[in-house]
């Protein structure tokens, strides 16, 4: 049986794209071995396995090799069939996947953007990030999770944001999440944060604040141009 | 009998524009599966009410609608095309498969398009050679991948092909413009074979928008990034 093949995952801790998948293999309940990997020193197994890209995470399952997190999700949703992550009806599956791509493209390179830059370019980057936290605010529409009633695809696609976004926040010393403007999300960041699964698959923050005030570092002290 | 075949009291909708390689994606899906559909022809420069009502928040082409419901992002549409209309399947059943399916298709956009429409059409001097060589990378790892291929798909196109489908004819002309040759039928040649075999697959070769006016587009989208008036 497919199902019954090793499973092995390539990470690095403080990966929100590798933490997603590790959520949706937990939630299935799905056993894996974990490789973690460091991202500065790449190992040779992993340029073996993702040459196209070189980044984590990598899902190995038998002998098969997925990379690109979005894909991967979707790799063990069709796989794994106990606990459903995606919804079944193609409408809330074309939204799911929607607005997983904007929350990505709009929310989190740009909330790192503001991190990693000063002055003006932080402030215009920020201004941003909240315009487009406002569309996936109204999304939520009153429900506890994205999903629904139980977590799904989106809240895990998008889950990185009840917990990397506030570091980042403070590393950068930008405000994003603010509660009054955002009360709904601010309520699933909370319920979320607080489910079984997730409260226990979670990098320590302290060890994420030293790493990201490291990154953003790096970042703004780049030449430009 | 699938009544979903035959259209009947089913509305489908395209926004696009004549220029669009991501509409096309749409509209190649549909009719490969047969699907009925109107076209709402856009101007980018002065968008119909209604599309800002249907995609406000990117407020671009394409966007599909179906009996009321409504899709924005190609690929997205692609992938509810396909869950929506069974015939002529753009997926494997194969859940690995699928899975490199998406992810050539995601590379195609991410890197393929960002290298040579970023990185060479709208670039000159020592940052267009920077996109050239990346561009040269990406196209790398697509031979590669299509090697001993019809399609990425297969034997029949599927969801990879369609993504990466404006390599086929807007390549081309990019090519002309810049005077540069990236699908070098030496250095890829199982790429320039697909190139071939998908811009002359039917539906495609029906479907292509004008040659002449799409290369006029991109010389003027070209200079204005390149801050110039007159062609070089």
């Amino acid at each position: 049986m497919a199902n019954a093949e090793h499973v092995k995952l390539l990470g690095f801790w403080a990966s929100p794209f590798v933490r997603r998948v590790e959520w949706a293999l937990k939630l299935k309940g799905v056993d894996y071995e974990y490789i973690e990997e460091d991202i500065f020193n790449k190992s040779s197994q992993l340029l073996e396995l993702n040459p196209v890209h070189k980044l984590v995470p990598v899902f190995v399952h038998g002998e098969r090799v997925i990379a690109e997190s979005f894909v991967v999700l979707e790799y063990i949703d069709e796989t794994w069939k106990q606990c459903p992550l995606m919804p079944q009806d193609p409408h809330e599956r074309a939204m799911a996947r929607f607005w997983s791509k904007f929350v990505e493209e709009k929310i989190l390179f740009a909330s790192w953007k503001s991190m990693c830059s000063l002055g003006e370019e932080k402030e215009k980057a920020a201004k941003l990030t909240v315009d487009a936290v406002e569309k996936i605010e109204g999304e939520l529409k009153g429900k506890r999770f994205f999903g629904g009633e139980s977590i799904g695809y989106l809240d895990i696609a998008v889950g990185w944001m009840s917990y990397w976004l506030p570091i980042w926040e403070e590393v950068g010393s930008m405000k994003i999440l603010d509660p009054l403007q955002f009360p709904a999300l601010t309520s699933w960041m909370r319920n979320f944060l607080e489910h079984p699964v997730i409260k226990e698959n979670l990098p320590p923050r302290d060890k994420m604040i030293i790493y990201f005030q490291k990154r953003s570092q790096e970042f703004s002290s780049r030449p430009r141009g | 009998m699938d009544e979903r075949k035959y259209n009947m009291a089913e509305e489908v909708k395209v926004f696009s524009t004549w220029a669009s390689p991501f509409a096309l994606r749409v509209i190649w899906a549909l009719k490969l599966k047969g699907v009925e559909f109107d076209t709402v022809h856009e101007d980018l420069i002065n968008k119909s009410p209604l599309l800002l009502q249907y995609n406000p928040i990117h407020k671009k082409v394409p966007v599909l609608v179906h009996d009321g419901k409504v899709i924005c992002e190609s690929l997205v549409i692609l992938e509810y095309i396909d869950e929506t209309w069974k015939q002529n399947p753009l997926l494997p059943e194969d859940p690995h498969q699928k899975a490199n399916a998406r992810f050539w298709a995601k590379f195609g956009d991410d890197k393929v398009m960002q290298s040579i429409g970023g990185g060479v059409l709208l670039k000159e001097g020592k940052e267009q050679e920077e996109g050239f060589a990346a561009s040269m990378e990406n196209l790398k790892y697509l031979e590669e991948e299509i090697r001993g291929k019809k399609f990425f798909g297969g034997e029949t196109i599927g969801l990879a092909d369609i993504a990466l489908g404006w390599l086929a004819h807007y390549l081309d002309i990019v090519e002309e413009i810049v005077g540069l040759k990236l699908i070098d039928q030496e250095k890829f040649p199982s790429l320039a074979a697909w190139k071939q075999e998908f811009a002359n697959a039917p539906i495609i070769r029906e479907n292509w928008p004008d040659r002449d006016k799409l290369v006029t587009k991109y010389v003027v989208v070209r200079e204005a990034n390149l801050g110039k008036g007159t062609p070089k």
